[in-house]
C-alpha cells in the first residue's frame, strides 16, 4: 500500500462510523447510508492523492457522501424504492452539512447507530458484525480476520443483517428512556464480547488478537463519550482499559501464557492504568449501586494498584467479588471469588467455595473450574487428586497455549508426600 | 409500517385452564385490544379455531392435495393474530410484549412485506 493510501485509510478508519452515522439518520437507511460513504472512500482514494488531504476531511466525507447517497436515491427512485418525497427530504437536510461545514456543526450521531446494530431483535453474530463493519469502520476481510471467518460468510452475515434492520424497520435512534437500561446493557455486552473474542481467542494457536480488543475500546470510548452519565459505560471503558494494559505481560517470549501472579508488571501500561483507574472511580462515584462493569473494573484496578503481586490486596478483591455476584450472579464470578478467598484465607477456604461450585454443575466443563481446584489441592498437598484435576482441565482447553500452561503446572505437581504450605 | 403478530401457544395447556381462569384471559384480551384501538395501532386481529379444525391444502403437479391438521406438528401452534400499524419495530415489540399471549406463548412479530408501487 502507498503511504498516500494509508493516509486515507487513516482517516476513514476514524471518520467511517461518524458519517454512516449521520447519513444513517437523515436517510433512514443503514445500507445506503454505508454504501455513500464507501463511495467516498473511493472517490478520496482517487482524488487525495493528488489534490492531498482537505483541511477538514470529515466534512470532505461527508458532503462527498451526501452527494453520492442523493445520486443513489434519484437512481433508485426510477425503480421506485424510495419516494420523491424521501429524496426531497434527504436534499434538504444534508444540504446543511456541505464541505464548509466545521467539525462542530456536524453533529456525532454515533450512538444511534451503535444503538441500531446492537438491537436485540439482531442475532449476537449479526449484532458484532454490523457495529464492526458500519461503527467501527473495518472492512469485511478485516472482520473475517479478527473473528476467525470465512469472508464469504461474514458478507452474508452482514448482507442479511441489514436486509432486517431495513425490512423490519428496526429504527436508527437511541432507545426512549423506559428502554434505555436494559437496551445499554446489551449494547454494551456487544461491546465487551468483542473485546473479550479479541483478549482470548476462543480457539486457535494464538492467545491475543490485539486489534480487535483496540477496536471494542474505542466502541466503548464512543459509547462514553456519548452517555456521560451512565455509570456502566464508564465502568465498561474503565474495565477493558485495565484488562488490556497487561496485554504485553500476558504470554512470554515464546508465546507462552503468564498468569498475573508472576506477570512482569514494568510490561504493563501505566498510561492505561491510570485511565482505567480514574475512570474506575468516576463510575463508582456516579451511583450507589455499581453495576457488573464498575464492579469488575474495580477488581482489575486493585491487581493494578498492587507494586508485587504479593502485595495484592486479596481481602478487597474477595468482597468486591461478593457484590458483584449479588449484581451479576454467574458460575465464572463465583469460581474467581473461590480464587481471591483461597489467596485472603487459604486453599482450604478457597476449595470449599470451588467444590460447592463444581458439585452445581454448571462449570463441569470449562477449564477453568478443573484448573483452579487443581491449583488449591497442589498448594494443600493433594498431589494426586491435582494431577487428576489438571489432566481434566488439559483436555478441556480449546486454545493451545492454556494447554501448554496447564501442562507446565501438571509437571512441576510435588511429589504428594511433600504438603506445601499457602503462599 | 405494517407488522403482523402472530400468537402462538400450547393448545394442551389451553385446555387445562378452569373456567373462571379462560373467562379472565378473554377480558384480558377485551382490555388488550381496545388498548390497540385507542392507540390507533389497531388495523385487525382475530383468534382462531383450534389448530383440531385446521385443513392444509397444496397444489403438486396440478393435482391439490389436501390434508387434515397444521402442516408441522410442533407443541406452539398459531392461535390468534393482529395487524398493526407501527412507526417501528421498537413499536411493534412493546405491543407484542403487552399481549396476554406473551405471558403464556410466544408471539412472532413480522413485518408485512411493502410492495414496490405498480402506478
Amino acid at each position: 500500500m502507498t503511504s498516500q493510501a494509508a493516509a486515507v485509510d487513516r482517516v476513514f478508519r476514524s471518520e467511517f462510523g461518524r458519517a454512516v452515522a449521520l447519513l444513517a439518520r437523515v436517510l433512514g437507511d443503514i445500507g445506503l447510508a454505508e454504501d455513500a460513504v464507501q463511495d467516498a472512500y473511493l472517490a478520496a482514494l482517487r482524488r487525495w492523492p493528488a489534490d492531498g488531504v482537505p483541511d477538514n476531511p470529515r466534512a470532505w466525507i461527508v458532503a462527498v457522501a451526501r452527494n453520492r447517497a442523493i445520486d443513489r436515491l434519484r437512481r433508485d427512485r426510477v425503480l421506485e424504492r424510495h419516494t420523491e418525497e424521501l429524496t426531497r427530504r434527504a436534499e434538504d437536510e444534508m444540504k446543511r452539512y456541505d464541505e464548509s461545514a466545521d467539525d462542530d456543526t456536524i453533529p456525532d450521531e454515533r450512538l444511534r447507530l451503535i444503538f441500531t446494530c446492537c438491537h436485540p431483535a439482531l442475532a449476537t453474530e449479526a449484532q458484532v458484525a454490523l457495529t464492526l463493519r458500519l461503527v467501527a469502520g473495518l472492512t469485511v476481510p478485516e472482520i473475517a480476520r479478527a473473528l476467525l471467518a470465512a469472508e464469504p460468510t461474514i458478507a452474508q452475515r452482514l448482507v442479511r443483517a441489514k436486509h432486517k434492520v431495513r425490512a423490519a424497520g428496526i429504527p436508527v435512534r437511541v432507545p426512549p428512556d423506559d428502554q434505555l437500561t436494559d437496551r445499554l446493557a446489551s449494547t454494551l455486552a456487544v461491546v465487551y464480547l468483542i473485546f473479550n473474542e479479541g483478549y482470548v481467542a476462543t480457539s486457535g494457536p494464538q492467545l491475543r488478537r490485539d486489534d480487535l480488543a483496540g477496536e471494542a475500546i474505542r466502541l466503548g470510548r464512543v459509547i462514553s463519550t456519548l452517555m456521560p452519565d451512565e455509570p456502566e459505560a464508564a465502568g465498561l471503558l474503565a474495565l477493558m482499559l485495565l484488562q488490556h494494559s497487561r496485554r504485553d505481560a500476558r504470554t512470554d517470549a515464546a508465546g507462552e501464557v503468564v498468569l498475573i501472579g508472576r506477570q512482569d508488571r514494568s510490561q504493563w501500561h501505566r498510561d492505561e492504568i491510570a485511565e482505567g483507574i480514574a475512570l474506575t472511580e468516576r463510575a463508582l462515584r456516579m451511583t450507589r449501586t455499581p453495576g457488573r462493569y464498575a464492579l469488575e473494573a474495580a477488581i482489575a484496578a486493585v491487581h493494578a494498584q498492587a507494586a508485587t503481586a504479593e502485595d495484592t490486596d486479596w481481602w478487597q478483591i474477595a468482597a468486591l467479588y461478593e457484590m458483584l455476584l449479588r449484581v451479576s450472579p454467574s458460575p465464572m464470578a463465583a469460581l474467581s471469588r473461590s480464587v481471591a478467598v483461597s489467596m485472603a484465607q487459604g486453599p482450604a477456604a478457597g476449595l470449599a467455595l470451588a467444590d460447592s461450585i463444581a458439585a452445581e454443575g454448571s462449570l463441569a466443563h470449562s477449564h477453568l473450574l478443573h484448573a483452579t481446584r487443581a491449583d488449591m489441592l497442589g498448594r494443600l498437598g493433594r498431589s494426586q487428586e491435582a494431577a487428576a484435576a489438571y489432566r481434566t482441565a488439559i483436555d478441556q482447553a480449546g486454545n493451545e497455549a492454556e494447554r501448554r500452561l496447564l501442562q507446565r503446572k501438571l509437571a512441576d505437581l510435588p511429589e504428594p508426600s511433600q504438603p506445601r504450605t499457602n503462599g | 409500517m405494517q407488522y403482523v403478530l402472530l400468537i402462538y401457544g400450547d393448545p394442551a395447556a389451553a385446555e387445562e385452564m378452569s373456567e373462571e381462569d379462560g373467562r379472565a384471559m378473554m377480558a384480558e384480551y377485551f382490555e388488550y385490544t381496545e388498548g390497540l384501538r385507542r392507540s390507533g395501532a389497531y388495523v385487525s386481529g382475530e383468534p382462531l379455531e383450534s389448530a383440531q379444525t385446521a385443513t392444509t391444502v397444496r397444489q403438486r403437479d396440478g393435482q391439490q392435495v389436501i390434508s387434515d391438521g397444521p402442516f408441522a406438528e410442533t407443541r406452539e401452534v398459531l392461535g390468534g393474530f393482529y395487524v398493526l400499524e407501527c412507526d417501528s419495530l421498537d413499536q411493534a415489540l412493546e405491543h407484542a410484549g403487552r399481549c396476554p399471549g406473551a405471558r403464556y406463548g410466544s408471539i412472532e412479530v413480522r413485518p408485512v412485506m411493502v410492495m414496490p408501487a405498480t402506478a
